[in-house]
């Protein structure tokens, strides 16, 4: 592609942009690192001590585990009923009715908070079943169209013409998913996992309602701590929540590129 | 048995969005409808509070501001970003996924330490001596617009970049070699045919804005209270469960019909569809 001249005043434009980007996240940073009691940046004195204050909190040791546990199932289940959804949206789209792809669009259709509301009033208390349940199946949800959308376009670049050929010679369906097509798309589903993972963890809007006591998310726990402390442990737990990502994007970099998010 | 292969396997995910997802929110949505005073009455009681019609408004100046702002900003940084050398373009969508991929606690959080009464910038201007004494900036609906465009931008400018590498060179090459000039070229190939993908963008960021929760409770609190933190309050601090559901079926279809108008619109306006 040739390259054609842009104006400066726009080039300097972009470079504040970014600036305001990334910005915001040094000063995180840069308050974790402070060695003092209250929130502040430039960082006076290093110190990683309110990192080892998040573990010293009851709070965030729970919560931290109830996210890992909740991304890493809410996750699982999407995959287990995402991978088949998005074959079968690719595969036999003509046996299915059209309305199909558009309850398949209404997760990202209905508002989070909605939803949120809705698992805990007409769920939870209606049934009297543990919120758990409903904040396992809410967070499935959040992440199912990460799952089908990141599946379905790695199925697009497969040829369904060699799994023809595996069946015809007469590999049973189950063995012809494990043995190929599930390589195929391996790289596909490895980005949905890590993709799903990073979003279950980071939500809000549905987990704010069905959280309360015994049982809060990271995130939840963070609005917390945030409306009654001032203190750096916040920003610390943000850099950890930072250093997730970079390890997301790594991942996502080396199965998908990181301009497939650019589609 | 091959014919019911695609409903069996689409089946699990069909039931799980079904039962967890169109159920209960049809069940909240029912109820505003089923109260003692009659179908309308909780709609009659939300538009007829001063209080709640002044939320529903602000909400929607928020969201429209937050929505222009970024999609200027997200449409000339896509530009230059989609126009620059490769390695130079790694670089930028990298720095524009890692806030994408952070969380929106985090994000918001950022801005609480740069905002606040002690915050950076109003330190920062206290020693170049100009103002004298901090300037309140946090819970104004300015912090909560400058924020969720912090919030939006990294995915206005993806969603472009997207947009604009989709369109054909052939076509910026044949206008410039016909003898346009480039800013010429950019007002009537680039734009005109960039603007599905605009409306998209807008309608992102325009849906996300009007229905968060996180941003506007941290630098709003409750003098700029919005839809979302509003919903929050009646439903889990005055337990108002009527009052909460008519909010969420207001949201709800506020939030349909927009994406349902302007995909439409969109495709209208879409110059390549013959």
């Amino acid at each position: 592609m040739m390259t054609r001249k842009i104006h400066p005043l726009l080039i300097a434009g972009t470079v504040l942009v970014f600036m305001f980007l990334v910005g915001p996240l040094i000063i995180v940073l840069g308050a974790a690192l402070s060695d003092t009691t209250y929130l502040t940046f430039p960082p006076q004195g290093l110190s990683l001590r309110w990192f080892e204050n998040i573990f010293e909190i009851d709070a965030f040791r729970r919560t931290i585990f109830t996210s890992l546990q909740i991304a890493l199932l809410s996750t699982s289940i999407a995959l287990l009923i995402g991978i088949p959804a998005a074959y079968a949206l690719n595969r036999y789209r003509i046996q299915l009715p059209g309305w199909l792809s558009t309850l398949f669009v209404l997760p990202v259709l209905v508002p989070e908070l909605v939803l949120g509301f809705s698992l805990l009033k007409n769920v939870a208390v209606q049934y009297n079943s543990p919120i758990y349940i409903s904040l396992l199946f809410g967070h499935s949800l959040l992440v199912l169209p990460y799952v089908i959308r990141v599946i379905s376009a790695s199925l697009a670049a497969f040829d369904f013409s060699i799994e023809e050929a595996a069946i015809s010679l007469g590999s049973p369906p189950l063995k012809t998913f494990f043995t190929i097509l599930l390589p195929n798309v391996r790289s596909g589903v490895i980005a949905a996992f890590i993709l799903a993972f990073i979003t279950s963890i980071n939500d809000v809007s549905i987990s704010i309602f069905l959280t309360g006591p015994g049982l809060s998310t990271l995130p939840i726990q963070l609005l917390a701590h945030m409306e009654q402390f001032f203190d750096p442990t916040v920003a610390s737990v943000s850099v950890l929540l930072m250093i997730l990502t970079v390890a997301v994007m790594a991942i996502v970099e080396r199965t998908l590129g990181l301009t497939f998010l650019a589609k | 048995m091959k014919r019911f292969a695609g409903w069996t396997l689409a089946s699990p995910a069909t039931l799980l969005i079904v039962v967890f997802l169109v159920l209960p929110v049809l069940a909240t949505i029912v109820t505003t409808f089923t109260t003692p005073g009659g179908p309308f009455a909780t709609y009659a009681a939300f538009f007829g509070s001063g209080f709640r019609r002044t939320v529903l408004w602000r909400t929607v100046q928020v969201s429209l501001a937050t929505t222009a702002v970024s999609l200027v900003i997200g449409f000339l940084t896509a530009y230059v970003v989609s126009r620059s050398p490769g390695w130079l373009k790694s670089i930028l969508i990298i720095a524009a996924v890692f806030p994408l991929l952070t969380g929106v606690v985090v994000r918001s959080f950022a801005w609480l330490i740069i905002l606040g009464k002690n915050g950076i910038l109003n330190s920062t201007l206290l020693k170049l001596g100009l103002i004298s004494e901090p300037l309140t900036m946090l819970y104004t609906q300015g912090a909560v617009v400058v924020a969720m465009v912090y919030l939006f931008v990294p995915l206005m400018i993806l969603t472009l970049v997207g947009v604009l590498e989709g369109i054909p060179d052939d076509l910026i090459q044949a206008s410039a070699s016909l003898g346009a000039k480039p800013a010429a070229t950019f007002m009537q190939v680039t734009l005109p045919l960039a603007v599905p993908g605009l409306i998209v963008g807008a309608v992102l960021v325009f849906t996300g804005s009007f229905t968060s929760y996180a941003t506007p409770q941290l630098l709003g609190g409750e003098q700029v209270m919005m839809m979302g933190t509003l919903m929050y309050q009646q439903a889990m601090v005055t337990f108002d469960w009527v009052a909460a559901s008519t909010i969420a079926a207001v949201m709800v279809v506020i939030t349909i019909a927009i994406v349902l108008l302007m995909t439409r619109v969109a495709r209208r306006l879409n110059p390549m569809a013959v």
